[in-house]
């Protein structure tokens, strides 16, 4: 029965390449630690054992077996990606697949971009923008503002993030741009309610996810990840609200 | 005729905030049923005279049912569905006028509705989370249930022969 000798190491990668990507796109912290001791578990790795924060994963595999750390410095949310790890856990839970193609998949998953093309997520950006809005009680007068305001937000803060990697800086611009564009608006009036339009502007960047997701943490006792998750939210929240500031202030 | 127009905006929003978040094609259509359920939730409440923290905790509650259901049915995780349903109650507009009420250095007015932001912010998660435990406890007793009964059954059919 040699073939059934676990491979450790190669173990001790595919999982945290696992936890890896689900951090990195914005998975909960309690759902990765599950993932992760699930897929062990089906390996017959018993006494496996993980600390997950947003910022690294620690993980040991037992008490004869190396310890591995990974740091994270980046996160965007990609539910494809966490979908798609989701099912590779499962298939190598329920034996579809073996390690090793487990691991060939998780790579090739970290690598691809499974995003949409930049114009259509712009345009999703505006439509729910523009959409927003009217559920919040504006006019149908200040749609077109509105959509023009949240695509521009959205395509400042993809270009800025792609180009300068400072989070806060680039969504205090974004926030900045849907202010000036409010303002345009109501100077040429092509808008009546600037508090509407900019509201419904910058909606697309507002940390909602982030909020959530630090209260869920919190709530399920993990304590670290959820104050850092609050953190990372209210540094957002207050890029956006100096960006709409300045603009008031001008 | 309303209420229509508001299902669809829901809708429109959603399954938009679908795109962004970079949700699997297949699933986004009905990210975006998922949150206009929990906006008609919201808007009905809201137009009985309910406050805007109840509203939003029934809400996030039926959202997170709703997406369990669907997570199960599709195989997904359940933040794939969960996560654009909520965007439409999330407090934008209150976070907004905190920030313009502390600019204006009215800060009384400020708290206030930060107070606000944050009471609506915390109504959401505790919807998920309540919404989330419910139906675990309900499937491991629907669960329990079901193999008790098949096991007594078997004993009923054993000790009859």
């Amino acid at each position: 029965m040699n073939n059934n000798e676990i491979n450790y190491e190669m173990a001790l990668d595919c999982l945290l390449l696992a936890g890896r990507i689900m951090i990195e796109s914005g998975a909960e912290t309690y759902r990765v630690e599950d993932t992760m001791l699930r897929m062990a578990r089906s390996l017959e790795i018993e006494d496996a054992q993980s600390y997950v924060t947003p910022t690294g994963i620690i993980l040991s595999l037992g008490r004869r077996q190396k310890n591995k750390i990974t740091s994270i410095s980046n996160r965007i949310t990609d539910l494809h990606k966490i979908a798609l790890v989701n099912s590779v856990s499962r298939k190598l839970t329920t034996k579809i697949i073996t390690l090793e193609q487990a691991f060939e998949e998780l790579v090739k998953i970290q690598k691809t971009n499974y995003f949409l093309p930049i114009t259509i997520q712009v345009l999703a950006a505006a439509a729910a923008s523009g959409a927003l809005s009217i559920l919040f009680g504006g006019r149908w007068s200040d749609v077109p503002a509105t959509f023009v305001a949240g695509a521009v937000g959205f395509l400042v803060v993809t270009i800025l993030q792609e180009q300068t990697k400072v989070k806060f800086f680039s969504e205090f611009l974004a926030a900045l741009f849907v202010g000036l564009v409010a303002q345009f608006a109501l100077k040429f009036h092509l808008g009546t309610e600037i508090d509407k339009i900019i509201i419904g502007g910058v909606m697309p960047l507002v940390p909602g996810l982030l909020i959530t997701n630090a209260v869920r943490d919190l709530m399920a006792g993990h304590f670290t990840s959820g104050i850092s998750r609050g953190a990372e939210a209210f540094l957002t929240a207050f890029a956006i609200g100096s960006g709409i500031a300045l603009v008031f202030g001008l | 005729m309303d209420y229509l127009i508001h299902f669809i905006l829901s809708f429109i929003t959603t399954a938009c905030f679908g795109v962004i978040f970079n949700a699997p094609i297949k699933a986004i259509p009905i990210c975006g049923f998922v949150g206009s359920i929990g906006w008609m939730i919201y808007y009905t409440f809201m137009q009985q005279g309910m406050t805007e923290i109840q509203a939003t905790f029934l809400a996030a509650f039926v959202v997170a049912i709703v997406a369990q259901v669907f997570a199960r049915k599709f195989k997904t995780p359940m933040i794939v569905f969960n996560v654009s349903g909520i965007i439409p109650l999330v407090p934008g507009g209150i976070a907004y006028n905190t920030m313009r009420s502390i600019v204006e250095l009215d800060y009384t007015r400020g708290i206030e509705f930060g107070m606000k932001a944050f009471m609506i912010s915390g109504a959401i998660a505790m919807g998920l989370v309540f919404a989330e435990v419910i139906i675990q406890i309900t499937y491991r007793l629907l669960n329990k249930g079901k193999t008790s009964m098949q096991s007594f059954a078997r004993l009923k059919r054993h000790r009859t022969k």
